[in-house]
């Protein structure tokens, strides 16, 4: 077990001008599990595999524990990697996939089936030892992907969106099972996922990427409550985080009210030329509020219900969605007033850098 | 188009199917069925039933002193065609591994040239090869023919071997990197497995390309060493009926390819690479 560290890493694909992973700093502690998530093209799975020794890495480099492995063999860093098409091998059977990596390592044959016997038993594969992937559901192919790493006790685990292949019950469930899984072993892992439920869910902490440039990584508490930018505020939460564009000029208001700031807040953003206010759908309240509004569609969730109005902002009509809990009764078309009460966060619009964040009990939007 | 049209669309692609294919193999047919008649009952007018009888198959196989005997010609085409064959898979592979794998720098150029070498037609090349071969005291040995079948397979099974192998997954390749395996490792537990389908495919071309080459076998072995194409050709005879043991010649010499072709299939089971992925 051990931690991992990128400095600096930098990979650069050849022909492409701009850095698939630019300049990674990121310090994984021993044991835990870190999740690594943006959308397509983020580079998330780049630094993954940089990590993993499958990509080389153009400038920085990479430490497992003490030891720099950035020119080391992907043979020699002591990892395992959980793909996301699994890539088991056909011929082998599950207990000879599940001990391939042991009998490459020229561990005894009673060791290995000792040791595949164990992971089998963790993961409920002991009736399919001796059969072919083919022979398997995708579950079960997922499960022996994931035996194959946890047979051996290596440095670090590697997942690469190991999870997307499963339909949606199965996902959320074999999810827990992995956070459990990841907990009892203590094994320092890097979990790569475009999924954010997937991500709050399961990370430690959660690194967001976008453009191969490192947005933030924090706890999801802190990603949801305190994001750093505009686009870790818009990316994590579903829905997603309302930012709607205010100027400084102005007193900063929401659809011609006037937002009641802390001293230290208007400060903060007294600085900008413009401004994005952000708030919550759980933060907004409809058919009590100042602001006017006209709902547009409505999804029903059972639980809850997702309220989306345009609302009158600076001769603009603005979308925003309301978390509200069920029952609702409104009907799209019907003119409704809307408030916003909780947690407001300024953004500089135009670096997306978060200004600051008006504490979310003294906040609401004034008359 | 609703149902009823595209169904007989299809009856009379199918009726066409038909056609081309028993087009196609009635000469094989009717060679199989003269190797069984008397020579007159070749010659004469087209006959269905007969008296078969194996005697052509005993005359062309009988050993006379002086000329090429099939048990000399057969030897030395499989000593030749099994040993190019063998030869150009084991420089094959690696080729292949490096073209499509682990991709060298500038490996376009590279692939271009294997296939390049193949742009020149044998007959402007034969001259030099001739000569070359007659420096070297390799006129109307198997050893020129082996490495002439083996310079003429390899392009071709290059080619074969990088397209097979560019489709085995990635990710099989690093898993088994990343788990501990090195090249040889890598090839044994992943790539050759998967690929054998594709290698089987190739070596069955290599196998009939070489079996049945006739212009190098003639031009530099037509005294010693020489192969089934030629023998089959000394049953062309100038005088009298010949048409029935000219086909006895044919079914054997065609024979050995047709069972590789055979074994070949059955290593050519499609979806060997299922429930790797996914």
């Amino acid at each position: 077990m051990a931690s991992v560290r990128f400095e600096s890493a930098t990979r650069l694909y050849p022909g492409t001008d701009r850095a698939a992973v630019d300049q990674l700093d990121l310090v994984i502690a021993d044991g835990e599990l870190l999740v690594l998530v943006g959308p397509s093209g983020s580079g998330k799975s780049t630094a993954l595999r940089m990590l993993a020794g499958l990509e080389p890495l153009d400038s920085g480099s990479i430490y497992i524990g003490d030891r720099d492995v950035s020119g080391v063999r992907p043979r020699d860093r002591d990892i395992a990697m959980v793909f996301q098409n699994y890539a088991l091998y056909p011929q082998l059977s599950v207990a000879e996939n599940m001990g391939f990596a042991l009998k490459q390592k020229g561990v005894p044959k009673a060791e290995r089936i000792v040791q595949v016997r164990e992971a089998a038993r963790i993961l409920d594969l002991e009736p399919y030892l001796d059969r072919k992937p083919k022979h398997l559901s995708g579950g079960q192919r997922q499960r022996v992907a994931m035996g194959r790493a946890i047979v051996r006790r290596p440095l670090v685990y590697l997942m690469d969106e190991p999870l997307s292949n499963l339909d949606a019950k199965l996902r959320v469930q074999t999810r827990t099972e992995l956070a459990e899984l990841q907990t009892r072993l203590a094994v320092t892992t890097v979990y790569v996922t475009h999924d954010q439920v997937e991500a709050m869910t399961m990370g430690h902490r959660v690194a967001v990427l976008k453009d191969g440039v490192l947005q933030q990584c924090d706890t999801p508490h802190k990603l949801y409550h305190e994001p750093g930018n505009l686009f870790v505020a818009g990316f994590i939460g579903s829905p997603a985080m309302n930012l709607v564009p205010g100027d400084v000029a102005s007193p900063i208001g929401i659809g011609g009210h006037e937002l009641e700031l802390s001293q230290d807040a208007a400060v903060a953003a007294g600085g900008a030329e413009q401004v994005v206010l952000g708030f919550r759908p759980e933060s907004v309240t409809v058919g009590a509020g100042e602001i006017t509004g006209e709902i547009r569609v409505v999804e029903d969730l059972g639980s809850e219900v997702f309220v989306h109005v345009g609302i009158h902002h600076r001769n603009e009509v603005v979308p925003v969605v309301a978390k509200l809990p069920a029952p609702f009764l409104g009907r799209p078309g019907e003119s409704v007033s809307v408030g916003v009460h909780g947690a407001v966060h300024v953004f500089d619009g135009s670096t997306g850098l978060r200004l600051t964040t008006s504490p979310a009990a003294a906040q609401r939007v004034a008359g | 188009m609703n149902v009823g049209e595209s169904r007989s669309v299809n009856a009379v692609l199918g009726v066409l199917a038909w056609a081309a294919g028993l087009l196609f193999f009635f000469p094989v047919f009717w060679t199989v069925l003269n190797s069984f008649k008397e020579e007159q009952d070749a010659n004469t007018s087209p006959r269905l039933l007969f008296d078969p009888t194996i005697d052509r198959y005993r005359d062309v196989t009988e050993t006379t002193r002086g000329l090429l005997s099939f048990r000399e010609a057969f030897t030395n085409s499989f000593v030749i065609v099994v040993v190019s064959t063998v030869i150009v898979l084991l420089l094959a592979i690696p080729a292949a591994y490096a073209l499509a794998i682990k991709p060298i720098e500038k490996w376009r150029d590279v692939l271009f040239f294997f296939i390049s070498t193949k742009f020149l037609p044998v007959v402007a090349s034969i001259l030099p090869i001739w000569i070359l071969a007659r420096e070297f005291g390799l006129l109307n040995t198997r050893i020129v023919l082996v490495i002439l079948y083996t310079a003429m397979n390899l392009p071709l099974a290059v080619w074969m071997l990088r397209s097979f192998f560019q489709e085995i997954p990635r990710e099989l390749i690093e898993a088994a990197e990343i788990d501990g395996a090195g090249l040889r490792g890598q090839l044994t537990t992943v790539i050759l497995p998967i690929a054998v389908p594709g290698i089987a495919a190739t070596a069955l071309l290599c196998v009939i390309f070489a079996w049945n080459e006739y212009f190098f076998a003639v031009q530099l072995n037509p005294v010693d060493a020489s192969t089934m194409p030629i023998w089959v050709t000394t049953n062309i005879s100038t005088r009298g009926d010949f048409l029935a043991k000219l086909s006895a010649a044919s079914v054997l010499a065609s024979l050995p390819v047709v069972i590789a072709g055979w074994l070949a299939q059955k290593r050519m089971i499609r979806g060997l690479a299922m429930g790797a992925i996914k």
